[in-house]
């Protein structure tokens, strides 16, 4: 799967010195030809040191933390569609900043991504930005709907190799298509990824329903809307011994069920953005859309039942679900704005803010989460760095390398995204992606775009 | 007062207390043989109404020229409003004619926060969505404190579309900032599920709670809550929660009636107890234009700096 | 709204504050006022006494008790907040508004006596015109105040003086009463550090 931007630059080889794998002790590893070439005890490498391909450039990467290159399995590009919000190129340079080496692109642009063309112009667009990797998610129904199933296979089959799908934004609420859709994609080893929300029961829903919600007459978005349609998912998909995603799950419920679901032996998995993370229901006192996400930011005891879950792994893997809107889907009353939050630039510094300081996750649980499960769900190869910090020699070369220190207030002027919807304006979080490889090639260096 | 009026949840007992003060003086000045004050000569207040009201619209509008406010009527009908220009739109405009004051009735909660945040006149919230509508509850609470002397101890039962009213929240914050106890009666799925985290005591059972009321409130019912199923039938609301002539007997002697209007009379109160001597409903009118005077002067009346 | 209601102010200041009408004088010149008004409308037919709030409404009561125990006469007696019909509304906090109280026989071709504690600039007592306009249209109206300080701004000049009082502009003049402020005197105030800080002008300073 090389790219076609690659060619230039994959031959140049690279040192990173004393970089920490997953925290640990500080190594010299040699990126040559696109892959991990070789590694050695850390500080030992020189420029005169033997093995170093001609033009080998030494990296002082002192401190920071490598990582295997981030895996989002739910971003929006918006394009085609909504460029004006996002494109390819700019959803990926913010991919890339933060220390994403391939994001699963969503469904729901215009046209919607439904068939194998669209699916395969999104992803002849990401290789020209060349980025990062851009998947295509393709979508379960046709025009997301729910009536009919999308042609999948031919999606499966086409230059996108699509292996996952969703109607995200939209519930597939129709039992018996759902069902259909998850037996249909074992042909292929696909994964159905459901938006959980009931959708008789989030008529207007404008906000998580709760003591917040009735306090600012907004109308509920109830977390059973929620957990109902992943408790029967979890149901169908052990029925026909299916697998299952679980999107962006948000409430501590639906924490429990799909912990009752996996204790059964059924292949189901489940991502959390970094934003239910972090943010609860209170911020909406402000009216301003920037909190107006859906699921709907929740309470303080949902946010801790996720990091919980996270944690002991019942949640597999961070997902941004970054959703850049316009100035002007945002900058309106409450009720008018678009759902959604950027999400790429900040999710590892969320993720450390909210598991790793607080000890939920060391460095090796981050790498799980925001790598190597995403990974597997999405079906993609094996990662350079595995769980256990060792670097894989002949693995590709995509890493991502962290400096932990800083503490960075956000500034969405300063983001890559054409939005700046980012709940996080004025917020100090920590850590600061320094570089991002992707098969050998910097995609950042210096915490910029390369 | 703060510079905007949008929330009873967020005044204190002392600005609720200078608002129903002020009006108190503002409603002798009803008596005089030139009503028109110049306290406001000058002051730009623009009406901004994205929703149809003409009763508090029109309120406003006499309190404001009461006080020689010029009075800009814009609202959404007609509009380039109606053609899809956004709020923020609107906002600028307004900024560009110099409001002093926008009172603002928008169909989406929390609107005349948004504008607050972009205007640098005031912003009063005349009714937002299924939020708040404050000057509707201080006018209700200047009602009671005229007819009964105080506020403090009252009994107070709002019975109806609790979930869906702003007019409802505003007086529960009011009333509880002032001392007196409120009761809402309604069928469960008319009350919102984070109602326990609100100053009142819930009860299913309006002829229990009617003996111990010195004010009953009714609120609006909207027919469509029916089709949504908040209710099977209008008989069976009338029956559970409507104020009927058998009903209104079982009330203290000298306990009052209100309803915010406009009314669904037959559904929610019946037209004798709504006509009656306990009902504050025409009062109600004459004491919102007192009360409004009273905020826009409150509002715009000084230098802007806080007292 | 009372001065002194958050503190004295002349604890606060440095400087002495002078006292310069004793509860006693105060209560000589209400009953020379009095006198003065019987004299000036032959015996008080048709006078409607109508105090500045705060301090205007206790005065205009004491020169009703005095008048009723000179000549057995009772005039009637109300208050009239000029407030809303002030000109420099802006320049300032919002104020509070006070009672107005017209008495039941209305103002109506009644000799109207305003009633305050000083008279400074004079833009109170023109407020308080354009105020008593809106109740009605007197025969005529006259301006009783216990303490004429000078420094009028506006052509306007009282008919009934407590006492003249040359005073700079940047002192105070604060009179207190027992109604108000449980006791009588009148006081002048050294001129205030900081203008910002001066505190209430209401009764002090008020124009």
């Amino acid at each position: 799967m090389s790219t076609a931007g690659a060619g230039a630059r994959a031959g140049k080889a690279w040192v990173l010195r004393r970089v920490r794998p997953l925290g640990g002790d500080p190594v010299d590893v040699l990126l040559a030809d696109g892959v991990i070439a070789s590694w050695r005890p850390g500080g030992s490498t020189g420029p005169d040191s033997e093995g170093l391909p001609p033009g080998t450039t030494i990296l002082d990467t002192d401190g920071l933390i490598l990582l295997p290159g981030l895996v989002d399995l739910h971003t929006h590009l918006r394009e085609p569609g909504r460029e004006d919000a996002e494109t390819v190129g700019s959803g990926t340079r913010a991919a890339a900043l933060g220390g994403f080496t391939t994001v699963f692109a969503m469904a729901n642009t215009n046209p919607v991504a439904d068939t194998a063309g669209v699916v395969e112009q999104v992803y002849r667009l990401g290789v020209d930005a060349g980025h990062c990797d851009v998947r295509p998610v393709g979508a379960v129904t046709v025009g997301l709907a729910g009536q009919r199933l999308a042609e999948l296979g031919a999606m499966a089959g086409s230059a996108a190799g699509v292996r996952v799908f969703s109607d995200d934004g939209h519930c597939v609420s129709d039992a018996l298509l759902m069902r259909r859709a998850l037996e249909y994609v074992k042909a292929f080893d696909g994964v159905v990824a459901q938006h959980a929300e009931e959708p008789r029961l989030t008529e207007n829903a404008q906000m998580n329903e709760g003591v917040v919600a009735a306090r600012l007459g907004l109308s509920g978005w109830p977390a059973v809307a929620e957990e109902a349609i992943i408790a029967r998912d979890a149901l169908l998909a052990g029925h026909v011994d299916s697998r299952l995603h679980i999107c962006h799950v948000s409430t501590a419920g639906s924490v429990e069920i799909i912990r009752w679901a996996k204790a059964k032996g059924w292949r189901v998995t489940a991502e959390v953005t970094p934003h239910h993370l972090l943010l609860t229901e209170d911020l909406v006192s402000s009216y301003d859309p920037v909190y107006k996400v859906n699921p709907p930011l929740r309470t303080a005891d949902d946010v801790a039942a996720l990091r919980a879950g996270l944690a002991d792994g019942t949640i597999d893997c961070v997902a941004t679900d970054h959703a850049p809107h316009a100035a002007e889907d945002k900058e309106t009353e409450w009720a008018a704005a678009r759902p959604g939050m950027l999400g790429l630039q900040t999710a590892l510094s969320v993720v450390m803010e909210t598991m790793v300081v607080g000890g939920r996750l060391d460095w090796a649980g981050v790498a799980d989460r925001m790598a190597l499960a995403p990974a597997r769900i999405g079906g993609l190869p094996s990662p350079a760095v595995d769980a256990g910090g060792s670097v894989a020699v002949g693995a590709p070369a995509t890493v991502t390398l962290l400096d932990p220190s800083p503490w960075q207030v956000v500034d969405p002027g300063a983001l890559a995204s054409r939005s700046r919807n980012t709940p996080y304006a004025g917020r100090s979080l920590p850590g600061a992606v320094r570089a991002t490889f992707l098969r050998g090639r910097p995609t950042v260096l210096d915490g910029m775009i390369v | 007062m703060r510079r905007h009026l949008l929330t009873t949840e967020e005044l204190s007992r002392d600005d609720a207390l200078l608002v129903l003060d002020t009006a108190e003086r503002m409603a002798r000045v009803a008596e005089a043989s030139v009503r028109k004050l110049p306290t406001l000569r000058g002051r730009t207040v623009v009406n901004l109404f994205f929703e149809d009201s003409t009763r508090t619209r029109t309120s406003f509008e006499v309190a404001a020229k009461r006080l020689s406010a010029d009075v800009i009527n814009f609202s959404a009908r007609g509009s380039s409003v109606s053609k899809g220009e956004s709020l923020k739109d609107t906002a600028q405009t307004l900024e560009a004619m110099g409001a002093d004051a926008v009172v603002c009735r928008h169909s989406a909660s929390g609107a005349p926060h948004r504008l607050a945040s972009w205007v640098r006149g005031s912003v009063v919230n005349a009714g937002d969505g299924t939020h708040e509508h404050p000057t509707q509850a201080l006018l209700d609470a200047f009602t009671m404190r005229r007819r009964l002397g105080r506020i403090e101890g009252l009994r107070v039962t709002i019975v109806g579309d609790v979930l869906h009213s702003r007019v409802a929240r505003s007086n529960i914050w009011l009333l509880a900032t002032l001392g007196a106890s409120v009761t809402v009666v309604a069928p469960p799925t008319l009350l919102p599920l984070g109602v326990s985290a609100w100053p009142v005591e819930v009860s299913y059972d309006l002829d229990a709670v009617l003996p111990k009321s010195d004010v009953v409130m009714m609120l609006r019912v909207q027919r469509e809550r029916m089709s949504a199923a908040y209710f099977p039938t209008e008989r069976e609301y009338s029956r559970r929660y409507g104020l009927d002539v058998d009903r209104a007997a079982i009330l203290p002697e000298h306990a009052l009636v209100m309803h915010p209007g406009p009314m669904v009379r037959g559904m929610e109160i019946a037209s004798q107890v709504a006509d009656s001597a306990r009902s504050t409903v025409v009062e109600q009118v004459a004491n919102g234009v007192s009360v409004r005077m009273a905020v826009l002067y409150l509002l715009l009346g000084g230098s802007g700096e806080v007292s | 709204m009372a001065a002194n209601a958050t503190g004295d102010p002349v604890s606060r200041r440095p400087g002495v504050a002078r006292t310069v009408l004793s509860a006693d004088d105060i209560t000589r010149i209400v009953s020379r006022i009095a006198h003065q008004i019987l004299e000036k409308t032959t015996g008080g037919a048709g006078v409607v006494l109508l105090g500045i709030p705060t301090r205007g409404v206790p005065l205009a009561h004491r020169l009703a008790r005095r008048v009723h125990a000179v000549e057995g006469v009772d005039l009637p007696v109300g208050s009239l907040d000029p407030t809303m019909y002030r000109d420099d509304l802006r320049l300032r906090g919002v104020r509070p508004l006070e009672v107005t109280e017209i008495p039941d026989g209305g103002v109506d071709g009644q000799v109207v006596i305003l009633v305050d504690d000083v008279l400074f600039s004079g833009r109170t007592v023109r407020a308080a015109l354009d105020a008593l306009a809106a109740y009605g249209r007197p025969r005529a109206v006259q301006l009783a105040v216990l303490v004429d300080r000078g420094h009028r701004e506006l052509p306007i000049r009282a008919d009934y003086v407590g006492k003249n009082m040359p005073t700079s502009r940047r002192e105070s003049v604060a009179v207190r009463l027992r109604e108000v402020d449980g006791a009588d005197g009148v006081l002048i105030l050294p001129p205030a550090p900081d203008p910002a800080a001066a505190g209430e002008p209401a009764a002090r300073d008020r124009a």
